[in-house]
């Protein structure tokens, strides 16, 4: 295990914009005084003339990137997933969702992983918020390899994209050499027949270490990385349901709103099993080191196994 | 401004007001007053000044507008259906179900530039096609519209910030100042006065201007467009209500719409203004 590269995808979030810019010429990159955390510091150093800091003024930024986009500008607007989906909120779906703007908001410091900066910062909410945000696409890469992807895919396609990293370094568990990247599709990671655990983000490595755990166990369990959130691949969770009979998912996000609420509305409607969520319960979180804080909320392995276990015994 | 110039675009602002009548009496619904106190500037901006094409309205070189005072929708309406965007007929399903007008500007109508109408939000967008402008080297104007009320918002003056630091000369913004809002005079709800103070310390160069005098918006517009370096800001000074006596300075028209009784009047009067000027 010595040899594990770990990398923050806000760090893949500031390489590829730089790496992607002499391809998409209209690709313009916005920050919000956060330059040096969202790592879009690296696109500015490369790229001066392509990048604009807002100061801190998120709304601003957000319709600044809309009236870009109204004039054929790609802007990626670049901040804290609090303010880009908390403070902007309604400047996103105002002036970016409703006219259906090519603007890509990448969102970085997702989830409880912030760590010592506290609750102001951990945003568990921004998944729930954007999902209701009709023709937006949210995208909650696992690591650096489908962070990269993900910017490409968002270039590519024509329309807003909610972009979720974060700050943590985490393992690089995809492969870049093979790795491709399809928006709107889960990845099957590891197949299994006894329950599915569906992650994302960072906890699609947790969940491939459960399901480890689990097969000691005797459990077989598929472990599907659901990296857009919306549209969701309703087509292989129902699938999931029918082929595994339980679905646990697992997200750095809470409970309410996010991908288990996602997984459990496509299971309810086409194949109802249960669905158990793990993330952060309905709780504000805390200082401490990020790591520390996963296992104390519970956003762990060790936490998805034992779910897991309990879980499977809810099968009819 | 040459005399037929003028009596030209005044008829045209007239029947521009007709049109808000018409619009939010057939919608039962609206916001008249706002609408009539900025149908002369809409009208100069877009059958005198503005660079834009109805035959081609996704031209990259064209001036942009944005209605940042969302709200009064009617007059961006009336005055883009009289400039041919789309027939005047649609006017009267103005807020229907399956219009083609929504209640607010909405980007998918032909010649709305922006969707807009949460108060606050259409400058940003304004700074962003200003932005797009200057990276692309292309000489188009962005103009936008705000209410004096909704300057109160926080995310204007982020906004006016940001078009100053970034030397925004290619963006005009009008405050449409008539005095009044929903629960009131600006003077009593939560004053944005001095408005020209303001905006000079942020940085705009600013013009103050009469509303409802086509000699004067010329020249309040002819001044914009020689700024350079930083944003200009056009404080203008108007009557809510302008045109339809009824509904001059009168908050209460800030958001309703004429029953039949006020419509046929306030037609009425607009029908004799328009007479006295073909005359």
């Amino acid at each position: 295990m010595a040899d594990v590269v770990k990398k923050a995808t806000r760090e893949s979030y500031g390489e590829a914009l730089r790496d992607l810019a002499e391809q998409y010429p209209q690709l313009v990159v916005l920050d919000a005084d956060l330059a040096a955390a969202t790592k879009t510091g690296i696109f500015k150093k490369a790229y001066p003339d392509r990048f604009f800091d807002c100061g801190i003024a998120e709304a601003n930024m957000m319709g600044v990137a809309a009236g870009l986009a109204s004039c054929g500008k790609i802007p990626f607007a670049s901040t804290f997933a609090m303010f880009a989906a908390g403070r902007a909120f309604e400047i996103v779906r105002n002036s970016i969702g409703y006219p259906h703007l090519n603007v890509k908001i990448g969102a970085t410091h997702a989830g409880i992983s912030v760590g010592e900066d506290g609750a102001t910062h951990q945003c568990n909410e921004d998944i729930a918020l954007m999902r209701t945000i009709p023709g937006m696409t949210i995208i909650n890469p696992c690591d650096d390899v489908e962070a990269r992807a993900a910017v490409k895919a968002a270039l590519d396609f024509n329309g807003p994209v909610y972009m979720r990293f974060g700050r943590l370094a985490v393992p690089v568990i995809n492969d870049a050499a093979t790795y491709k990247f399809e928006l709107g599709k889960g990845v099957v990671m590891r197949d299994g027949s006894d329950i599915t655990i569906v992650a994302t983000g960072l906890m699609v490595n947790e969940a491939m270490q459960a399901a480890e755990a689990l097969a000691a166990d005797g459990i077989s369990a598929r472990v599907v990385n659901i990296h857009t959130i919306k549209p969701l691949d309703r087509e292989l969770i129902c699938k999931c349901a029918r082929e595994t009979g339980v679905i646990v998912t697992a997200e750095e996000h809470s409970v309410i709103g996010g991908l288990g609420s996602a997984v459990a509305e496509a299971v309810t409607e086409c194949c109802p099993v249960p669905v158990v969520k793990i993330g952060v319960n309905d709780e504000f979180g805390h200082s401490g080191p990020a790591v520390d804080l996963l296992k104390e909320f519970g956003l762990s392995a060790e936490n998805i196994a034992k779910t897991a276990k309990e879980a499977v015994k809810l099968k009819k | 401004m040459d005399s037929a110039k003028k009596k030209e675009l005044q008829k045209l602002a007239c029947k521009a007001r007709m049109g808000v009548i018409e619009g939010t009496y057939n919608a039962k619904s609206g916001h008249p007053g706002g609408s009539l106190s900025i149908c002369d500037t809409l009208t100069y901006l877009y059958c005198d000044k503005m660079n834009v094409d109805p035959k081609n309205p996704e031209d990259t070189d064209r001036d942009r507008f944005v209605l940042s005072k969302g709200h009064t929708a009617p007059a961006l309406y009336s005055v883009l259906a009289l400039k041919g965007y789309f027939p005047e007929e649609e006017i009267k399903s103005l807020r229907h179900i399956g219009a083609l007008l929504q209640g607010h500007p909405c980007i998918h109508i032909p010649g709305v530039d922006m969707s807009s109408g949460s108060l606050g939000q259409g400058i940003s967008a304004a700074c962003g096609m200003a932005l797009a402008g200057k990276l692309d080297n292309k000489s188009y104007k962005v103009y936008t519209i705000l209410g004096d009320g909704e300057i109160e918002e926080g995310q204007v003056w982020e906004a006016a910030m940001f078009a100053a630091h970034k030397k925004l000369d290619n963006l005009v913004a009008v405050v449409d100042n008539n005095g009044l809002q929903i629960d009131g005079p600006i003077s009593e709800v939560c004053s944005p006065e001095p408005i020209t103070d303001k905006f000079a310390a942020f940085g705009w160069h600013v013009i103050t201007m009469d509303a409802h005098d086509f000699d004067d918006i010329d020249r309040a517009f002819t001044e914009a467009s020689t700024v350079a370096g930083k944003p200009v800001v056009i404080v203008q000074k108007s009557t809510k209500g302008k045109g339809v006596s009824f509904m001059e300075n009168q908050v209460g028209w800030h958001g309703t719409a004429p029953n039949k009784e006020q419509y046929e009047q306030a037609m009425a009067e607009l029908t004799a203004q328009l007479k006295e000027l073909e005359d």
